[in-house]
């Protein structure tokens, strides 16, 4: 019971935002406004946490999973990309590193500055 | 045989969880970055599929039901979220300028990138919102005009990259607070790094599980605004 009852909500979650998708004019997915729905209702104590929390751990634990399908499927673009896919994976790998670095390093330098300044408005 | 299998309900889910199993045992066996369970899972199922002669059609009609749970999943995120709050509330403003700060770094790059390589308007579009998740993606690139299906592929690439490099990354740039290991994830290769963010731990699950949504929102008027430069 206890299972089913928390994917119930999950997936009824999953439904309202879709719902949403459909209303919103905006280029914004069904997960995105669950997301943020079922962070409302968890704070707001219209979910409580443990009627979600074991299935919601479950399929965070399986969701690696769940991109190998469409993954897969970039076999079928491949005669899109073929022309100048070297450009396009230059672009693609570059970027991404530029991007991990730059926000993780700016993140930890004003998560360390903070601390700093309130190590010495202490002393 | 092969047309037992392309009939099969269940072999596009037991192949890709399969092979998925088998990618877990190599890196737990030698331990090095780039035996990536979730790349291997992928390269295994393509070349089973090429020399099987199995279309993707049919693979898909097993698999589609695990890309079925790919929103549910993706709204359950909010959990370890709420979970982080406080840590969150005690960070915001560092969370706020590290997702700021790797969103412009994206559009910027890409801009540099596609005056040096010389692209079309249409290509420079299709890849400004290559590091946030598929389906704002997609609705993104079409918005401004891009190629959906080469955004479709470069944001699943961004995401299979960032699962495989983080740790890499995280530690020749010695990037060691979780948070911030979170954030980067996330706001690189939104859902595919929050996976690997999941496993590094529960506050970098969460601060990438709040990248996605930030960043995501934040490329939707950014891209539209750096789609006017070029």
């Amino acid at each position: 019971m206890k299972w089913m009852k928390q994917f119930g909500i999950i997936l009824l979650v999953s439904f309202v935002g879709e719902v949403l998708e459909k209303w919103i004019p905006l280029p914004i997915p069904a997960s995105i406004y669950g997301i943020i729905l079922l962070f409302l209702c968890l704070k707001l104590r219209i979910i409580p946490h443990e009627s979600v929390h074991e299935t919601g751990k479950f399929l965070i634990e399986i969701m690696p999973l769940m991109f190998i399908p469409a993954a897969v499927g970039l076999l079928e673009t491949w005669d899109v990309i073929a022309p100048a896919w070297l450009e396009y994976v230059a672009v693609t790998v570059l970027s991404t590193w530029i991007v991990m670095i730059i926000s993780g390093k700016v993140t930890q330098s004003v998560i360390r500055h903070r601390k700093k300044g309130v190590q010495e408005n202490h002393v | 045989m092969f047309d037992f299998l392309e009939n099969s309900a269940f072999f596009g889910v037991v192949i890709s969880v399969a092979s998925y199993g088998l990618g877990l045992l190599l890196k737990k066996k030698f331990k090095l970055a780039i035996l990536n369970p979730l790349l291997i899972s992928i390269i295994i199922t393509i070349a089973f599929l090429a020399c099987t002669g199995i279309s993707y059609e049919k693979y898909d009609e097993g698999a589609k039901y695990l890309s079925y749970l790919l929103t549910p999943a993706t709204v359950c995120l909010a959990i370890p979220l709420y979970e982080q709050l406080e840590l969150l509330k005690k960070n915001w403003h560092a969370v706020l300028i590290g997702i700021l700060s790797g969103v412009l770094s994206s559009l910027g790059a890409i801009l540099g990138m596609a005056v040096l390589f010389r692209f079309s308007h249409e290509e420079y579009v299709t890849f400004l919102p290559k590091s946030i998740t598929t389906a704002i993606g997609m609705g993104v690139s079409e918005k401004l005009g891009g190629y959906v299906s080469i955004s479709v592929a470069a944001i699943i690439i961004t995401g299979v990259l960032g699962n495989i490099f983080a740790e890499i990354v995280f530690r020749l740039f010695r990037i060691q607070e979780p948070v911030a290991k979170g954030i980067a994830l996330g706001t690189a290769s939104h859902a595919i790094g929050t996976a690997k963010a999941m496993e590094l731990g529960e506050v970098e699950g969460a601060m990438s599980s709040l990248s996605i949504v930030v960043a995501g929102l934040i490329t939707v008027i950014g891209a539209t605004i750096f789609s006017h430069i070029m």
